[in-house]
């Protein structure tokens, strides 16, 4: 049996987040009631024409910049002619032979954690279709036409992702990088983000691609991984039993864990694009575009590059908090407030920071524990005035409301004994109600220093420092 | 008082200004001739008789109070193409039948501001698809001229009204001729303005990016008026522009000295009636007399604008009806077995036969394998024709020729022949390809029917098209010809 | 005839119209006559040449991100044949 090639490509759909709409003046609000935020230009209204939105523009000029893309100067808008009930023109305005946005680029992490480039081959401006209500009423489907003209930024790859785990990530690359623009709100339960994967298979050293099938329509990074997987076991399968692939389109069904065929969406396609004659050139300056340039942030490759540089945090921390541009700047905050290595804070935000947000649901601007709070708990690790361990008892009292670090350790009495006579009688406490044990470390069986530390620390409550009572153990144990 | 209808729409404002009467009269006068003359003619889908006469007063007390705008109280007629608020705009289609706009199209409201009174829509060919008027569902438009024959289309209703005295003027729209066209066949002025002058918003679109609204008059100063009114950038049109608008009425004048007059070469070929040829030159020499200097000029690809007009409009339309499918607005289908068969049977029954036929040459035209041959060579072909008329303006003012090849044709003649309807628009359909300004003024008649004088212009030059018409009508009467049955 | 019947059926479906066996018939023949009409264009030489759009070489004009419109919907599903708590109805789609 030969080996398998996976060749995928991606087309991810971004809602833009504007105020209006990209043709129209109406709001783009999620979760109005049916068919209110459709206006004329929405419903395709007799006489009715497009005024494409500036500010979609900017953000696609935005994205273009931020993948290392060329932004035309002159893209234009084509008809995409089919009938369907949630297009109301019977036409999607989109892009199709000059794009805004072409040969772009970013980098993932493969399976053997080498960065890989993935290209862009273009993203384009389109309005978004509405949506079909079919249950409840009867033999009939109700249109929704509020999504109508909610701009789009369909951003296509090239067939350059060979695995579902490198598509995940590639998916949740250009997710971080819309929300750093703030171009998108990314809400994938709300359809703000979704994608469709193309997918073939070819055995391994084959130069043409094999015949490919299409998904759509997929909303979560998870499913996105387990459709494809199935996808590629499904055609690998098919081809190996003298089957062939059919170039379709398929739907992917979370409930079976299966992609099924969409004949209905198949037959006789023919989308005739030619120019949208309501709808001239759309020209922008070389100005324009650096001054776009200009305004970009950080996008997150850079960012983790200098939290390794600047912060000394380990490279995989850093790709972690620059997942977020809220958890990055949560991060850095944090660290440019407190005395304690960034290593520390990165450490506390992936771990103790991340558990008590997801515990509760929230996300890392509705924190309990703001940055300040968190960098002031950290120094006091750093000082010495409380233990690593028993900070994370600071931390949980912090989380539950009841004030700073320092409020918490006053409070409770949880300043780390470093009065070296105190710990002495603690040790010599110990030692002497332990005979048996200290002989046998005399002995020889020096692990049971972990005994002696336990038994000190279990008597000051935690609170020895935990440097000193090893130190002490020792001299005393050796004398 | 009995003469107000045969007055031109300047001389009524100057009456209406002076008080000789009021504008409720003026629109009782003509809303009477309508109610006499209409069934004859067939040029209107809807009178708005309460409406218009609720306007005529508020106009006569806006004028009481000293306000009022540029045209106070002064009737007019809308093609059935333009949305009007709360009245049905029907576009001559049963798919419309049923339609009430919900808003006004930029230059009903314009007008509206400016002090007109509506007195209701006009008949017109289905969809502004035809050449006849012929293809409406509400039936052909008689020429006033002799009423077994055409007015023209797709705007024929307008000009039927104006040229009866129904009413002094009347908003149209032209995408291969059908303002000039019906304009010349029925005795009138006809004005399509440069492509992006006229907000095209709320106008129902046949083909993008030929389609501009004017005006059908009885003068070139009445068109002047009206256009002043129309003209102008509209947010809600991209593809209008935002150019002054110049005071085209004060831009009229009686001498033509020095203007450069270009005659093309092949607007006078073995397609062109003979006597209606004979006019064309003789108005062309009218012009030489009050000053202007003719010369030939060569347009080698304008005989290709006929089949390119026919690649690039059907294909926009195709698009642009999608819309009517039955489900938002217009004509539905009773009880659809599926989908599919909601789209097929509401447009089926819907659309008429033009109307179907353009669809479905534009589906063609655009579809896969067929692309190339025919939508991008018809667009290569267009900017060849628009050179053309670039290269000549590089020499000349305007460009004279007749409007149309003969005089009105009989209702029928050309229906079973779509080629030979046509060709009908092949003098006219350049402007329109090319987005220059064009009007066709009355120059005479063959065998008692009038053909018109056609002139184009440069891109945003109305004003000097508009001043050669004027000229040439103070030296003629052309334009002031009245049918006998509607004197 | 440049078009058969089965193109003629294809285009329609195409444009979902609904075509009775008679205008067929006639579409057939006339679009046909159309089709070679338009052929002529095939002589002109256009090589090199952009194809033409629109007829003003002007760029396209952009409107601020504001939200002007507010809910109109029960005057806009006035004109609508079928209407149920606000939504547009169509038979039943499959999907």
């Amino acid at each position: 049996m030969s080996a398998w090639e996976v060749v995928i490509g991606l087309e991810i759909h971004s809602q833009l987040a504007t105020k209006s709409k990209i043709f129209s003046g109406a709001s783009t609000a999620y979760g109005a009631e049916p068919n209110t935020q459709a206006c004329l230009v929405d419903l395709g209204y007799p006489g009715v024409l497009p005024v494409l939105n500036e500010e979609v523009v900017h953000m696609a000029t935005m994205f273009g910049l931020a993948v290392n893309a060329s932004v035309a100067q002159r893209s234009v808008f084509a008809r995409k002619n089919y009938f369907y009930p949630d297009l109301p023109k019977g036409y999607q305005i989109s892009q199709f032979e000059l794009p805004i946005v072409e040969h772009g680029e970013l980098f993932i992490t493969d399976a053997d954690g080498n960065e890989k480039r993935i290209g862009i081959t273009r993203a384009h401006l389109e309005e978004d279709a509405g949506k079909s209500i079919h249950e409840g009423l009867g033999k009939s489907s109700g249109i929704d036409l509020n999504r109508t003209g909610t701009p789009l930024l369909e951003i296509v790859s090239e067939p350059d992702i060979r695995s579902a785990k490198e598509a995940v990530a590639y998916m949740r690359k250009i997710h971080t990088i819309v929300r750093y623009l703030g171009i998108s709100d990314g809400n994938m339960q709300e359809g703000s983000f979704r994608c469709d994967a193309n997918i073939s298979v070819r055995p391994e050293g084959q130069e043409e691609f094999g015949t490919r099938a299409e998904i759509k329509n997929l909303n979560s990074f998870r499913f996105v991984e387990k459709a494809i997987n199935y996808e590629i076991e499904r055609q690998i399968e098919l081809i190996e039993d003298g089957g062939e692939v059919v170039q379709e389109t398929r739907l992917y069904d979370s409930d079976k864990d299966e992609t099924r065929s969409m004949r209905s969406k198949e037959e006789a396609n023919d989308y005739r694009y030619f120019p949208d004659p309501d709808l001239l050139p759309v020209e922008i300056s070389a100005d324009y575009i650096e001054a776009v340039r200009a305004e970009l942030p950080e996008l997150p490759d850079a960012k983790q590059h200098r939290f390794v540089d600047e912060y000394g945090v380990k490279n995989d921390d850093a790709a972690i908090l620059t997942i977020s541009r809220p958890v990055a700047d949560y991060f850095e905050a944090a660290a440019k407030a407190t005395q304690a290595n960034a290593q520390t804070v990165a450490n506390w935000v992936v771990g103790d920071l991340s558990g008590a947000l997801n515990k509760d649901g929230l996300d890392i601007g509705e924190s309990k524990v703001s940055a300040g709070e968190l960098a002031g708990l950290l120094t006091r690790v750093h000082d010495h005035t409380i233990s690593g361990k028993i900070a994370k008892q600071v931390f949980e009292a912090m989380w539950a409301g009841e004030g700073s670090a320092d409020d918490v350790i006053e409070a409770k009495g949880l300043k780390q004994i470093t009065d070296s006579s105190a710990i002495e009688a603690v040790v010599d406490k110990v030692i002497a109600a332990n005979p048996g044990q200290v002989a046998e470390y005399k002995a020889g069986k020096e692990k049971l220093i972990g005994f002696f530390v336990g038994q000190v620390m279990k008597e000051t409550q935690g609170q020895a420092n935990p440097g000193q009572v090893n130190q002490i153990l020792k001299t005393k144990l050796s004398g | 008082m009995t003469d107000l209808h045969k007055r031109t729409l300047s001389e009524l404002a100057g009456g209406l200004e002076a008080g000789d009467f009021s504008s409720v009269e003026l629109t009782q006068a003509l809303l009477d001739r309508i109610g006499a003359h209409d069934e004859t003619l067939n040029a209107f889908v809807t009178v708005t008789g309460d409406e218009a006469l609720a306007a005529a007063e508020r106009a006569d007390a806006a004028r009481a109070a000293g306000e009022g705008g540029a045209l106070n109280g002064l009737p007019i007629v809308h093609k059935d193409i333009f949305c009007t608020e709360g009245v049905k705009t029907t576009c001559g289609s049963k798919m419309l039948d049923n339609f009430v706009s919900p808003y006004d199209a930029t230059i009903v409201e314009r007008m509206a501001a400016a002090g007109a009174v509506v007195l209701g829509k006009a008949n017109m060919d289905e969809f502004a698809m035809g050449s006849s008027n012929e293809t409406s569902f509400y039936g052909p438009v008689k020429n006033p001229w002799d009423l077994a024959r055409s007015p023209g289309g797709s705007s024929g209703g307008s000009a039927a009204a104006v040229a009866a005295r129904l009413a002094p003027a009347a908003t149209a729209t032209d995408t291969g001729g059908s303002i000039r066209q019906p304009a010349a066949l029925t005795g009138t002025l006809g004005i399509k303005p440069t492509y992006g002058r006229v907000s095209r918003y709320g106008m129902i679109a046949f083909a993008s990016s030929l389609d501009q609204a004017g005006v059908i008059t009885r003068s070139a100063e009445d068109a002047a008026r009206l256009l002043g009114v129309m003209a102008g950038f509209d947010e809600r049109d991209s593809t209008s522009i935002d150019e002054p608008v110049p005071d085209y009425v004060g831009a009229l004048g009686t001498s033509l000295d020095g203007l450069k007059v270009g005659v093309v070469r092949q607007h006078f070929d073995e397609g062109l009636d003979g006597d209606t040829g004979a006019r064309t030159r003789e108005a062309i020499a009218v012009l030489e007399s009050l000053g202007a200097k003719a010369v030939e000029v060569d347009m080698p690809n304008i005989d290709l604008s006929v089949p390119t007009y026919y690649v690039v409009a059907p294909a926009e339309c195709s698009s642009n009806l999608s819309r009517f499918d039955g489900v938002r607005f217009g004509y539905r289908a009773p009880d659809p077995e599926d989908l599919l068969d909601l789209y097929c049977r509401s447009r089926g029954e819907g659309f008429g036969d033009e109307v179907k036929r353009r669809i479905m040459t534009g589906t063609y035209v655009l579809s896969a394998g067929y692309y190339d041959a025919y939508y991008l060579k018809a667009q290569q072909v267009r900017h060849l024709i628009a050179d053309d008329f670039k290269n000549a303006f590089e020499d000349v003012d305007v460009i004279a020729g007749p409007t149309t090849p003969t005089p009105a044709f009989r209702l029928g003649a050309k229906v079973d022949d779509p080629i030979t309807m046509y060709l009908n628009d092949i003098y006219t359909i350049g402007a329109n390809l090319g987005g220059f300004p064009a009007l066709s003024v009355p120059c005479g008649f063959v065998k008692g029917l009038p053909v018109g004088l056609h002139l184009v212009g440069h891109h945003f030059d109305e004003a000097t098209l508009l001043r050669c018409a004027h000229a040439y009508e103070q030296t003629t009467t052309w334009h002031t010809a009245c049918p006998e049955a509607f004197e | 005839m440049s078009l058969d019947k089965d193109q003629v059926q294809q285009i329609a479906t195409l444009a979902r119209l609904k075509l009775s066996d008679d205008e067929y018939a006639e579409s057939v023949e006339k679009l046909s006559r159309i089709v070679d009409f338009v052929d002529q264009l095939s002589q002109a030489d256009t090589s090199g040449v952009v194809p033409m759009a629109h007829p003003l070489n002007v760029a396209q004009r952009l409107r601020p991100d504001v939200v002007t419109e507010s809910n109109e919907r029960n005057r806009y599903q006035e004109n609508a044949a079928a209407v149920t708590d606000g939504l547009y109805l169509v038979p039943k789609v499959i999907e």
